[in-house]
Protein backbone atom coordinates (compact mmCIF):
# COMPACT_ATOMS: atom_id res chain seq x y z
CA UNK A 1 0.00 0.00 0.00
CA UNK A 2 1.25 3.70 -0.75
CA UNK A 3 1.07 5.98 1.78
CA UNK A 4 -0.49 9.10 1.58
CA UNK A 5 -2.16 12.00 3.28
CA UNK A 6 -5.64 12.75 4.13
CA UNK A 7 -6.14 14.61 1.00
CA UNK A 8 -4.34 12.07 -1.19
CA UNK A 9 -6.51 9.52 0.51
CA UNK A 10 -10.18 11.46 0.04
CA UNK A 11 -9.03 11.89 -3.59
CA UNK A 12 -7.82 8.26 -4.09
CA UNK A 13 -11.25 7.60 -3.31
CA UNK A 14 -13.45 10.37 -5.44
CA UNK A 15 -11.84 9.20 -8.25
CA UNK A 16 -11.84 5.72 -7.89
CA UNK A 17 -8.17 4.99 -7.32
CA UNK A 18 -6.50 2.94 -5.13
CA UNK A 19 -3.77 5.55 -4.79
CA UNK A 20 -2.81 9.48 -6.14
CA UNK A 21 0.65 10.85 -5.52
CA UNK A 22 1.02 14.50 -6.19
CA UNK A 23 0.93 16.05 -9.73
CA UNK A 24 -1.58 13.68 -10.91
CA UNK A 25 -4.51 14.75 -12.86
CA UNK A 26 -7.64 12.74 -11.58
CA UNK A 27 -11.26 13.51 -12.21
CA UNK A 28 -12.70 13.39 -8.80
CA UNK A 29 -16.57 12.23 -8.04
CA UNK A 30 -17.86 15.96 -6.32
CA UNK A 31 -20.34 15.22 -2.93
CA UNK A 32 -21.44 18.33 -2.62
CA UNK A 33 -21.18 21.88 -4.95
CA UNK A 34 -22.21 25.48 -4.20
CA UNK A 35 -22.06 29.07 -5.32
CA UNK A 36 -23.55 32.36 -4.48
CA UNK A 37 -25.29 35.27 -5.76
CA UNK A 38 -21.68 36.77 -7.37
CA UNK A 39 -20.88 33.50 -8.35
CA UNK A 40 -23.79 31.20 -9.34
CA UNK A 41 -25.31 33.58 -12.41
CA UNK A 42 -22.35 33.02 -14.30
CA UNK A 43 -22.39 29.21 -13.48
CA UNK A 44 -25.85 29.39 -13.96
CA UNK A 45 -25.30 31.08 -17.76
CA UNK A 46 -23.15 28.16 -18.72
CA UNK A 47 -25.13 25.88 -17.96
CA UNK A 48 -28.17 27.29 -19.80
CA UNK A 49 -25.42 27.79 -22.57
CA UNK A 50 -24.27 24.00 -22.82
CA UNK A 51 -27.61 22.54 -22.90
CA UNK A 52 -27.75 20.75 -19.93
CA UNK A 53 -31.52 19.76 -18.65
CA UNK A 54 -30.64 18.76 -15.02
CA UNK A 55 -28.19 18.87 -12.39
CA UNK A 56 -26.45 15.55 -11.42
CA UNK A 57 -28.54 15.51 -7.98
CA UNK A 58 -30.47 18.36 -6.61
CA UNK A 59 -29.97 17.42 -3.11
CA UNK A 60 -26.39 18.21 -3.77
CA UNK A 61 -25.93 21.49 -5.42
CA UNK A 62 -26.52 24.61 -2.72
CA UNK A 63 -27.31 28.17 -4.08
CA UNK A 64 -26.75 30.67 -1.12
CA UNK A 65 -27.52 34.50 -1.66
CA UNK A 66 -25.35 35.80 1.21
CA UNK A 67 -22.77 38.31 -0.35
CA UNK A 68 -25.48 41.27 -1.58
CA UNK A 69 -28.31 39.62 0.54
CA UNK A 70 -30.79 41.32 1.59
CA UNK A 71 -30.53 42.51 -1.72
CA UNK A 72 -28.50 45.84 -1.27
CA UNK A 73 -29.54 47.01 -4.86
CA UNK A 74 -31.87 46.42 -7.94
CA UNK A 75 -28.56 44.63 -9.71
CA UNK A 76 -28.11 42.27 -6.26
CA UNK A 77 -31.59 41.07 -6.61
CA UNK A 78 -31.76 40.64 -10.05
CA UNK A 79 -28.73 38.65 -9.80
CA UNK A 80 -30.20 36.84 -6.97
CA UNK A 81 -33.06 36.06 -8.63
CA UNK A 82 -31.21 34.35 -10.93
CA UNK A 83 -30.47 31.87 -8.69
CA UNK A 84 -34.19 31.68 -7.27
CA UNK A 85 -35.32 30.72 -10.69
CA UNK A 86 -33.04 28.32 -11.28
CA UNK A 87 -33.44 26.34 -8.14
CA UNK A 88 -37.16 26.13 -8.59
CA UNK A 89 -36.88 25.05 -11.68
CA UNK A 90 -34.06 22.73 -10.94
CA UNK A 91 -35.96 21.98 -7.96
CA UNK A 92 -32.90 22.14 -5.46
CA UNK A 93 -33.39 21.40 -1.90
CA UNK A 94 -30.78 24.26 -0.37
CA UNK A 95 -31.89 27.57 -1.59
CA UNK A 96 -32.00 29.73 1.03
CA UNK A 97 -33.98 33.11 1.36
CA UNK A 98 -33.60 35.85 3.65
CA UNK A 99 -34.81 34.72 6.75
CA UNK A 100 -33.30 31.11 6.49
CA UNK A 101 -30.15 31.82 5.15
CA UNK A 102 -26.95 32.56 6.41
CA UNK A 103 -23.57 33.14 5.44
CA UNK A 104 -22.44 29.83 3.43
CA UNK A 105 -19.31 28.37 5.06
CA UNK A 106 -20.83 28.79 8.34
CA UNK A 107 -24.70 27.44 7.16
CA UNK A 108 -23.71 24.15 5.36
CA UNK A 109 -21.78 22.38 8.01
CA UNK A 110 -24.20 23.75 10.61
CA UNK A 111 -27.10 22.05 8.56
CA UNK A 112 -24.92 19.17 8.16
CA UNK A 113 -24.78 19.65 4.18
CA UNK A 114 -20.72 19.13 4.36
CA UNK A 115 -19.28 16.43 6.19
CA UNK A 116 -15.82 14.39 6.78
CA UNK A 117 -15.03 12.48 4.01
CA UNK A 118 -16.28 14.79 0.89
CA UNK A 119 -15.23 16.12 -2.23
CA UNK A 120 -16.79 19.77 -2.14
CA UNK A 121 -16.52 22.54 -4.42
CA UNK A 122 -17.75 25.78 -4.10
CA UNK A 123 -17.63 28.86 -6.58
CA UNK A 124 -16.21 30.78 -3.68
CA UNK A 125 -12.60 30.92 -2.44
CA UNK A 126 -13.10 30.16 1.17
CA UNK A 127 -14.89 26.69 0.30
CA UNK A 128 -11.74 25.52 1.79
CA UNK A 129 -13.47 26.20 5.10
CA UNK A 130 -14.61 22.42 5.23
CA UNK A 131 -11.25 21.22 5.62
CA UNK A 132 -12.16 21.96 8.90
CA UNK A 133 -14.16 18.86 9.01
CA UNK A 134 -11.52 16.80 7.41
CA UNK A 135 -13.47 16.90 4.10
CA UNK A 136 -11.06 18.10 0.51
CA UNK A 137 -13.35 21.16 -0.03
CA UNK A 138 -11.81 23.74 -2.50
CA UNK A 139 -12.66 26.94 -3.92
CA UNK A 140 -13.45 27.19 -8.15
CA UNK A 141 -14.71 29.58 -10.57
CA UNK A 142 -17.90 29.87 -11.81
CA UNK A 143 -17.63 27.40 -14.88
CA UNK A 144 -15.48 24.98 -12.57
CA UNK A 145 -19.02 24.83 -10.70
CA UNK A 146 -21.50 24.51 -13.90
CA UNK A 147 -19.10 21.69 -15.33
CA UNK A 148 -19.73 20.47 -11.98
CA UNK A 149 -23.31 20.66 -11.50
CA UNK A 150 -23.69 19.49 -15.02
CA UNK A 151 -21.62 15.75 -14.30
CA UNK A 152 -20.85 15.74 -10.44
CA UNK A 153 -17.32 15.47 -11.19
CA UNK A 154 -14.08 17.83 -11.72
CA UNK A 155 -10.93 17.65 -12.67
CA UNK A 156 -7.84 18.30 -10.10
CA UNK A 157 -4.06 18.06 -9.81
CA UNK A 158 -3.44 16.25 -6.68
CA UNK A 159 -1.49 19.08 -4.44
CA UNK A 160 1.69 18.61 -2.39
CA UNK A 161 0.58 18.59 1.03
CA UNK A 162 2.48 20.82 3.53
CA UNK A 163 2.27 19.75 7.43
CA UNK A 164 2.22 22.44 10.09
CA UNK A 165 2.30 21.09 13.49
CA UNK A 166 1.14 23.22 16.52
CA UNK A 167 2.54 22.05 19.98
CA UNK A 168 2.27 23.59 23.16
CA UNK A 169 -1.06 25.58 25.06
CA UNK A 170 -2.56 28.43 24.01
CA UNK A 171 -2.43 31.72 26.25
CA UNK A 172 -5.90 33.32 26.86
CA UNK A 173 -7.71 34.97 24.29
CA UNK A 174 -5.89 33.20 21.76
CA UNK A 175 -7.51 31.02 18.90
CA UNK A 176 -7.84 29.69 15.53
CA UNK A 177 -8.05 33.13 13.86
CA UNK A 178 -4.55 34.03 15.53
CA UNK A 179 -2.89 30.77 14.53
CA UNK A 180 -3.81 31.27 10.73
CA UNK A 181 -2.73 34.56 11.05
CA UNK A 182 0.42 33.51 12.65
CA UNK A 183 0.84 30.68 9.91
CA UNK A 184 0.28 32.90 6.93
CA UNK A 185 2.75 35.61 8.83
CA UNK A 186 5.22 32.92 8.65
CA UNK A 187 4.95 31.31 5.01
CA UNK A 188 3.68 34.70 3.29
CA UNK A 189 0.43 34.58 1.10
CA UNK A 190 1.98 32.53 -1.60
CA UNK A 191 3.62 30.23 0.96
CA UNK A 192 0.97 27.06 0.12
CA UNK A 193 0.21 28.19 -3.58
CA UNK A 194 -1.34 25.12 -4.93
CA UNK A 195 -0.90 22.50 -1.91
CA UNK A 196 -2.94 20.80 0.53
CA UNK A 197 -2.00 23.02 3.94
CA UNK A 198 -2.88 19.78 6.61
CA UNK A 199 -2.97 21.27 10.51
CA UNK A 200 -1.95 18.84 13.64
CA UNK A 201 -0.50 18.83 16.73
CA UNK A 202 -1.81 18.89 20.48
CA UNK A 203 -2.66 22.37 20.15
CA UNK A 204 -5.45 21.46 16.67
CA UNK A 205 -6.08 18.60 18.85
CA UNK A 206 -7.54 20.19 21.60
CA UNK A 207 -9.18 22.99 19.60
CA UNK A 208 -12.97 23.56 19.26
CA UNK A 209 -13.99 22.98 15.85
CA UNK A 210 -15.17 27.07 15.56
CA UNK A 211 -11.66 27.21 15.51
CA UNK A 212 -10.67 25.07 13.20
CA UNK A 213 -13.22 26.36 10.67
CA UNK A 214 -11.45 29.66 10.97
CA UNK A 215 -8.07 28.34 10.73
CA UNK A 216 -8.86 26.16 7.37
CA UNK A 217 -11.28 29.27 6.41
CA UNK A 218 -8.01 31.38 5.78
CA UNK A 219 -5.74 28.36 4.14
CA UNK A 220 -6.73 30.35 0.70
CA UNK A 221 -5.07 33.30 2.49
CA UNK A 222 -1.93 31.87 2.06
CA UNK A 223 -2.76 30.44 -1.37
CA UNK A 224 -3.68 26.78 -0.73
CA UNK A 225 -6.06 24.73 -2.63
CA UNK A 226 -7.38 23.23 1.20
CA UNK A 227 -6.58 23.50 4.68
CA UNK A 228 -7.34 20.21 6.14
CA UNK A 229 -7.41 18.74 9.95
CA UNK A 230 -7.82 15.25 10.50
CA UNK A 231 -11.65 14.34 11.94
CA UNK A 232 -11.59 13.00 16.14
CA UNK A 233 -14.12 13.07 18.46
CA UNK A 234 -14.28 17.27 18.58
CA UNK A 235 -15.30 16.73 14.73
CA UNK A 236 -17.65 13.44 15.45
CA UNK A 237 -19.61 15.58 18.64
CA UNK A 238 -19.94 18.27 16.25
CA UNK A 239 -21.47 16.38 12.70
CA UNK A 240 -23.24 13.16 14.32
CA UNK A 241 -26.30 15.02 15.40
CA UNK A 242 -26.36 17.10 12.02
CA UNK A 243 -25.03 14.89 9.01
CA UNK A 244 -27.58 14.63 6.50
CA UNK A 245 -25.82 11.58 5.08
CA UNK A 246 -23.56 8.66 5.71
CA UNK A 247 -19.85 10.07 6.50
CA UNK A 248 -15.87 8.75 6.75
CA UNK A 249 -12.98 10.05 8.77
CA UNK A 250 -9.68 9.76 7.15
CA UNK A 251 -6.39 10.43 8.65
CA UNK A 252 -2.62 10.57 7.24
CA UNK A 253 -0.77 7.44 7.40
CA UNK A 254 2.47 8.08 9.70
CA UNK A 255 4.84 7.52 6.55
CA UNK A 256 2.79 9.56 4.08
CA UNK A 257 4.96 12.24 2.05
CA UNK A 258 4.83 15.76 2.85
CA UNK A 259 6.87 18.58 0.64
CA UNK A 260 7.94 20.19 3.89
CA UNK A 261 6.77 20.22 7.55
CA UNK A 262 6.51 23.52 10.10
CA UNK A 263 6.93 23.25 13.17
CA UNK A 264 6.03 25.93 15.89
CA UNK A 265 5.53 26.04 19.81
CA UNK A 266 2.68 29.00 19.90
CA UNK A 267 2.93 28.76 23.80
CA UNK A 268 3.89 32.54 23.66
CA UNK A 269 1.97 33.21 21.24
CA UNK A 270 0.37 36.68 21.61
CA UNK A 271 -3.46 37.51 20.00
CA UNK A 272 -2.26 38.36 16.07
CA UNK A 273 -3.66 41.21 13.86
CA UNK A 274 -2.89 41.48 10.22
CA UNK A 275 -2.31 45.03 9.50
CA UNK A 276 -3.70 46.46 5.51
CA UNK A 277 -3.25 45.57 3.44
CA UNK A 278 -2.17 41.90 3.27
CA UNK A 279 -2.87 38.96 5.25
CA UNK A 280 0.35 38.38 5.81
CA UNK A 281 1.13 41.60 7.38
CA UNK A 282 1.09 39.95 10.68
CA UNK A 283 2.00 41.84 14.07
CA UNK A 284 1.21 40.60 17.72
CA UNK A 285 -1.26 42.80 18.96
CA UNK A 286 1.05 43.55 22.11
CA UNK A 287 3.74 44.94 19.82
CA UNK A 288 1.55 47.36 17.99
CA UNK A 289 1.84 51.25 18.15
CA UNK A 290 -1.35 53.59 19.03
CA UNK A 291 -4.00 52.80 16.17
CA UNK A 292 -7.04 54.91 16.28
CA UNK A 293 -9.99 53.40 14.48
CA UNK A 294 -13.68 54.09 13.35
CA UNK A 295 -15.49 50.55 12.95
CA UNK A 296 -15.26 47.16 14.39
CA UNK A 297 -17.03 44.27 12.13
CA UNK A 298 -17.62 41.07 14.19
CA UNK A 299 -18.78 38.75 11.29
CA UNK A 300 -17.99 36.48 8.46
CA UNK A 301 -17.66 33.05 7.28
CA UNK A 302 -14.16 32.95 9.66
CA UNK A 303 -15.67 34.15 12.33
CA UNK A 304 -19.31 34.81 12.64
CA UNK A 305 -19.90 31.66 14.71
CA UNK A 306 -21.84 31.51 17.90
CA UNK A 307 -18.30 30.56 20.07
CA UNK A 308 -16.92 34.02 18.00
CA UNK A 309 -20.01 36.30 19.43
CA UNK A 310 -19.72 34.94 22.76
CA UNK A 311 -16.32 35.86 23.08
CA UNK A 312 -17.34 39.59 22.04
CA UNK A 313 -20.02 39.51 24.33
CA UNK A 314 -17.23 38.37 26.88
CA UNK A 315 -15.36 41.60 26.08
CA UNK A 316 -18.39 43.81 25.80
CA UNK A 317 -20.46 42.73 28.70
CA UNK A 318 -21.44 46.04 30.72
CA UNK A 319 -19.13 48.31 28.39
CA UNK A 320 -20.02 50.57 25.68
CA UNK A 321 -18.43 51.04 22.28
CA UNK A 322 -16.52 54.04 22.60
CA UNK A 323 -18.20 57.09 21.29
CA UNK A 324 -16.43 57.62 18.05
CA UNK A 325 -17.07 53.90 16.98
CA UNK A 326 -19.32 52.39 14.76
CA UNK A 327 -19.27 48.49 16.07
CA UNK A 328 -21.00 45.92 14.30
CA UNK A 329 -22.05 42.36 15.28
CA UNK A 330 -23.47 39.96 12.20
CA UNK A 331 -24.20 36.61 13.58
CA UNK A 332 -23.54 34.33 10.61
CA UNK A 333 -26.80 32.25 10.34
CA UNK A 334 -30.41 32.23 11.53
CA UNK A 335 -29.61 29.20 14.18
CA UNK A 336 -26.36 31.35 15.48
CA UNK A 337 -28.83 34.54 15.36
CA UNK A 338 -31.40 32.43 17.66
CA UNK A 339 -28.90 30.78 19.64
CA UNK A 340 -27.11 34.44 20.32
CA UNK A 341 -30.59 35.91 21.01
CA UNK A 342 -31.29 33.37 23.75
CA UNK A 343 -28.25 33.34 25.20
CA UNK A 344 -28.93 37.17 25.67
CA UNK A 345 -25.77 38.12 23.93
CA UNK A 346 -27.86 40.62 22.13
CA UNK A 347 -28.75 42.27 25.44
CA UNK A 348 -24.54 42.89 25.76
CA UNK A 349 -24.41 43.99 22.65
CA UNK A 350 -27.31 46.32 22.50
CA UNK A 351 -26.48 47.62 25.51
CA UNK A 352 -22.85 48.30 24.46
CA UNK A 353 -24.56 50.33 21.58
CA UNK A 354 -23.35 48.03 19.23
CA UNK A 355 -25.64 47.46 16.16
CA UNK A 356 -26.61 43.66 15.09
CA UNK A 357 -27.14 42.71 11.28
CA UNK A 358 -29.32 39.85 9.95
CA UNK A 359 -26.74 37.37 8.42
CA UNK A 360 -24.84 38.59 5.16
CA UNK A 361 -21.09 38.62 4.49
CA UNK A 362 -21.90 42.27 3.69
CA UNK A 363 -19.25 44.81 4.86
CA UNK A 364 -16.16 41.90 4.50
CA UNK A 365 -15.82 42.32 1.05
CA UNK A 366 -17.46 46.18 1.02
CA UNK A 367 -20.92 45.39 -0.23
CA UNK A 368 -23.06 46.95 2.02
CA UNK A 369 -24.07 47.56 5.57
CA UNK A 370 -20.56 48.93 7.12
CA UNK A 371 -18.40 50.85 4.10
CA UNK A 372 -15.79 52.58 5.30
CA UNK A 373 -15.04 56.14 4.09
CA UNK A 374 -12.04 57.46 2.80
CA UNK A 375 -9.20 57.55 5.93
CA UNK A 376 -11.25 55.52 8.19
CA UNK A 377 -9.75 51.98 9.47
CA UNK A 378 -11.52 48.90 10.58
CA UNK A 379 -11.02 46.03 12.94
CA UNK A 380 -12.64 43.30 11.10
CA UNK A 381 -12.78 39.44 12.36
CA UNK A 382 -12.76 38.82 8.87
CA UNK A 383 -10.34 37.47 6.13
CA UNK A 384 -9.05 40.42 4.03
CA UNK A 385 -7.73 43.34 3.98
CA UNK A 386 -6.38 44.43 0.52
CA UNK A 387 -6.76 47.98 -0.54
CA UNK A 388 -10.62 48.50 -1.17
CA UNK A 389 -11.81 45.53 0.49
CA UNK A 390 -14.38 47.38 2.69
CA UNK A 391 -15.05 50.59 0.83
CA UNK A 392 -13.10 53.21 -0.30
CA UNK A 393 -9.50 52.60 -1.62
CA UNK A 394 -7.90 54.97 1.07
CA UNK A 395 -9.64 52.80 4.37
CA UNK A 396 -7.27 50.46 6.16
CA UNK A 397 -8.79 47.23 7.38
CA UNK A 398 -7.19 45.44 10.66
CA UNK A 399 -7.98 41.63 10.77
CA UNK A 400 -8.19 40.33 14.45
CA UNK A 401 -9.92 37.59 16.57
CA UNK A 402 -12.96 38.41 17.88
CA UNK A 403 -12.09 39.28 21.70
CA UNK A 404 -9.45 41.44 20.02
CA UNK A 405 -12.21 43.22 17.27
CA UNK A 406 -14.18 44.01 20.85
CA UNK A 407 -11.68 44.94 22.95
CA UNK A 408 -10.63 47.66 20.31
CA UNK A 409 -14.75 48.57 19.64
CA UNK A 410 -14.29 49.51 23.30
CA UNK A 411 -11.49 51.57 23.93
CA UNK A 412 -11.39 53.48 20.13
CA UNK A 413 -7.61 51.83 19.47
CA UNK A 414 -6.50 48.42 18.59
CA UNK A 415 -6.28 46.74 21.94
CA UNK A 416 -5.60 43.58 23.56
CA UNK A 417 -8.48 41.94 25.38
CA UNK A 418 -7.09 42.72 28.92
CA UNK A 419 -6.87 46.11 28.77
CA UNK A 420 -10.65 46.20 29.00
CA UNK A 421 -11.27 42.85 31.41
CA UNK B 1 -1.62 32.34 -31.95
CA UNK B 2 0.09 35.78 -31.16
CA UNK B 3 -0.26 38.84 -29.71
CA UNK B 4 1.69 42.18 -29.78
CA UNK B 5 0.97 45.45 -27.52
CA UNK B 6 1.69 47.53 -24.81
CA UNK B 7 2.67 46.33 -21.52
CA UNK B 8 1.57 47.15 -18.43
CA UNK B 9 3.38 46.23 -15.17
CA UNK B 10 1.94 45.47 -11.61
CA UNK B 11 3.86 44.53 -8.84
CA UNK B 12 3.34 41.07 -6.68
CA UNK B 13 0.53 39.35 -4.98
CA UNK B 14 -2.23 41.31 -7.24
CA UNK B 15 -5.27 40.00 -5.91
CA UNK B 16 -9.06 40.09 -7.12
CA UNK B 17 -10.07 43.04 -5.52
CA UNK B 18 -7.59 44.87 -7.36
CA UNK B 19 -8.72 43.66 -11.06
CA UNK B 20 -12.26 44.05 -10.17
CA UNK B 21 -13.32 45.94 -6.86
CA UNK B 22 -16.30 43.68 -4.96
CA UNK B 23 -18.31 46.84 -5.13
CA UNK B 24 -18.98 45.98 -8.60
CA UNK B 25 -19.60 42.22 -8.82
CA UNK B 26 -23.42 42.72 -8.85
CA UNK B 27 -23.10 42.97 -13.07
CA UNK B 28 -21.48 39.95 -14.76
CA UNK B 29 -21.26 42.21 -18.17
CA UNK B 30 -17.91 42.21 -19.81
CA UNK B 31 -17.80 45.77 -20.39
CA UNK B 32 -19.20 47.01 -17.23
CA UNK B 33 -16.67 45.05 -15.69
CA UNK B 34 -13.56 46.13 -17.99
CA UNK B 35 -14.86 50.01 -16.94
CA UNK B 36 -13.34 49.25 -13.30
CA UNK B 37 -10.73 46.86 -14.32
CA UNK B 38 -7.60 47.50 -11.74
CA UNK B 39 -8.97 50.41 -10.93
CA UNK B 40 -7.55 50.35 -7.32
CA UNK B 41 -4.47 49.73 -8.19
CA UNK B 42 -3.79 52.25 -11.41
CA UNK B 43 -6.99 54.10 -12.24
CA UNK B 44 -6.19 55.23 -15.57
CA UNK B 45 -5.59 51.82 -16.55
CA UNK B 46 -9.20 50.95 -17.98
CA UNK B 47 -9.36 54.19 -20.23
CA UNK B 48 -5.69 54.20 -21.49
CA UNK B 49 -5.52 50.34 -21.92
CA UNK B 50 -5.65 49.17 -25.65
CA UNK B 51 -6.20 45.57 -27.57
CA UNK B 52 -3.87 43.54 -27.06
CA UNK B 53 -2.09 45.11 -24.70
CA UNK B 54 -0.19 42.38 -21.99
CA UNK B 55 -0.35 42.72 -18.88
CA UNK B 56 2.95 41.79 -16.60
CA UNK B 57 2.82 41.02 -12.73
CA UNK B 58 4.88 39.57 -10.15
CA UNK B 59 4.10 36.39 -8.14
CA UNK B 60 0.86 35.07 -7.38
CA UNK B 61 -1.27 37.10 -9.55
CA UNK B 62 -5.27 37.05 -9.04
CA UNK B 63 -4.52 35.90 -5.51
CA UNK B 64 -7.95 35.88 -3.10
CA UNK B 65 -11.37 35.13 -4.33
CA UNK B 66 -12.60 32.92 -6.64
CA UNK B 67 -14.20 35.66 -8.89
CA UNK B 68 -14.39 34.77 -12.32
CA UNK B 69 -15.32 38.73 -12.88
CA UNK B 70 -11.54 38.95 -12.73
CA UNK B 71 -10.49 36.86 -16.03
CA UNK B 72 -13.62 38.11 -17.56
CA UNK B 73 -12.81 42.38 -16.72
CA UNK B 74 -9.45 41.78 -17.93
CA UNK B 75 -10.91 40.23 -20.93
CA UNK B 76 -13.30 42.77 -21.37
CA UNK B 77 -10.67 45.56 -21.78
CA UNK B 78 -9.06 43.90 -24.58
CA UNK B 79 -5.85 43.13 -22.77
CA UNK B 80 -4.37 39.78 -25.06
CA UNK B 81 -2.16 37.85 -22.35
CA UNK B 82 -1.08 38.12 -19.11
CA UNK B 83 2.41 37.29 -18.19
CA UNK B 84 3.30 36.92 -14.37
CA UNK B 85 6.08 34.93 -12.54
CA UNK B 86 3.49 33.05 -10.77
CA UNK B 87 -0.40 33.24 -10.62
CA UNK B 88 -2.76 31.78 -7.67
CA UNK B 89 -4.39 28.52 -8.55
CA UNK B 90 -8.14 29.17 -8.79
CA UNK B 91 -7.45 32.92 -11.09
CA UNK B 92 -5.03 30.27 -13.01
CA UNK B 93 -8.12 27.72 -13.32
CA UNK B 94 -10.42 30.29 -14.19
CA UNK B 95 -8.19 31.68 -16.68
CA UNK B 96 -8.23 29.02 -18.74
CA UNK B 97 -12.13 28.05 -18.37
CA UNK B 98 -12.96 31.86 -19.74
CA UNK B 99 -10.40 31.70 -22.67
CA UNK B 100 -7.95 34.27 -21.08
CA UNK B 101 -4.42 33.96 -22.10
CA UNK B 102 -1.93 33.70 -19.14
CA UNK B 103 2.31 32.38 -19.34
CA UNK B 104 4.04 31.46 -16.40
CA UNK B 105 7.44 33.46 -17.27
CA UNK B 106 9.70 34.50 -14.39
CA UNK B 107 12.25 36.15 -16.62
CA UNK B 108 9.85 37.92 -19.01
CA UNK B 109 7.74 39.31 -15.41
CA UNK B 110 11.10 40.60 -13.92
CA UNK B 111 12.58 42.05 -17.08
CA UNK B 112 9.58 43.53 -19.04
CA UNK B 113 8.41 47.72 -18.10
CA UNK B 114 5.62 49.95 -18.75
CA UNK B 115 5.05 50.80 -21.90
CA UNK B 116 7.44 48.28 -23.76
CA UNK B 117 6.76 46.64 -26.70
CA UNK B 118 5.71 43.38 -26.72
CA UNK B 119 5.13 39.88 -28.58
CA UNK B 120 3.83 36.61 -27.45
CA UNK B 121 3.37 33.69 -29.73
CA UNK B 122 1.01 31.40 -27.34
CA UNK B 123 1.45 28.02 -29.02
CA UNK B 124 5.43 28.22 -28.79
CA UNK B 125 5.31 30.15 -25.21
CA UNK B 126 7.63 32.80 -26.80
CA UNK B 127 7.92 36.31 -25.22
CA UNK B 128 9.68 38.69 -27.60
CA UNK B 129 10.51 42.28 -25.74
CA UNK B 130 10.80 45.14 -29.15
CA UNK B 131 11.60 47.67 -27.01
CA UNK B 132 14.66 45.63 -25.08
CA UNK B 133 14.91 43.17 -27.96
CA UNK B 134 15.24 40.56 -25.57
CA UNK B 135 13.62 36.86 -26.14
CA UNK B 136 11.97 34.77 -23.06
CA UNK B 137 10.88 31.63 -22.50
CA UNK B 138 7.30 30.97 -20.52
CA UNK B 139 6.89 27.62 -18.46
CA UNK B 140 4.92 25.01 -21.10
CA UNK B 141 1.23 24.85 -20.71
CA UNK B 142 0.18 21.69 -18.93
CA UNK B 143 -1.00 18.79 -21.29
CA UNK B 144 -4.48 18.91 -19.87
CA UNK B 145 -4.82 22.39 -19.92
CA UNK B 146 -3.63 22.60 -23.54
CA UNK B 147 -6.43 20.03 -24.04
CA UNK B 148 -9.10 22.10 -22.55
CA UNK B 149 -8.01 25.13 -25.34
CA UNK B 150 -8.21 22.70 -27.95
CA UNK B 151 -11.75 21.77 -27.04
CA UNK B 152 -12.65 25.50 -26.35
CA UNK B 153 -12.56 25.68 -23.08
CA UNK B 154 -14.02 23.78 -20.11
CA UNK B 155 -17.60 23.78 -21.12
CA UNK B 156 -17.12 22.49 -24.41
CA UNK B 157 -14.46 20.09 -23.34
CA UNK B 158 -17.86 18.80 -20.51
CA UNK B 159 -19.88 18.75 -23.74
CA UNK B 160 -17.43 16.57 -25.89
CA UNK B 161 -16.97 14.26 -22.44
CA UNK B 162 -20.75 13.92 -21.95
CA UNK B 163 -21.22 13.12 -25.32
CA UNK B 164 -19.38 10.45 -25.65
CA UNK B 165 -20.68 8.93 -22.56
CA UNK B 166 -23.92 10.34 -23.98
CA UNK B 167 -25.24 11.31 -20.67
CA UNK B 168 -27.25 14.71 -22.70
CA UNK B 169 -29.29 14.26 -25.78
CA UNK B 170 -26.92 15.76 -28.25
CA UNK B 171 -29.80 18.03 -29.69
Amino acid sequence: MTSMTISEKILAKHAGQSSVRPDDLIEANVDFALGNDITAPIAIEAFRRSGAKRVFDPERVALIPDHFAPNKDIASAMQIKVLREFSREQHLLHFYEVGRMGVEHALLPEQGLVLPGDVVIGADSHTCTYGALGAFATGVGSTDLAAAMITGKIWFKVPASIKFVFRGKRKPWVGGKDLILYTIGRIGVDGARYKAMEFVGEVIEALPMADRFTMSNMAIEAGAKVGIIAPDGITEDYVKERAKRPYEFYRSDEDAVYESVYDWDVSELEPMVALPHSPQNVKPVTELPEIEIDQVVVGSCTNGRLEDLRQAAEVLKGKKVAPNVRCMIIPATQWIYQQAMREGLFEIFLNAEAAVSTPTCGPCLGGHMGILAAGERAVATTNRNFVGRMGHVESEVYLSNPAVAAASAIVGRIAHPDEVM
Amino acid sequence: MKIEGQAWKFGDDIDTDAIIPARYLNTTDPALLAAHCMEDADPLFSTEVKPGDIIVAGKNFGCGSSREHAPIAIKGTGVGCVIAQSFARIFYRNAFNMGLPILECPEAAEAIQTGDRVEVDLDRGTIFNHSRQQKYQAHPVPPFMQELIKAGGLMAYVDEQLRKTAELPTD
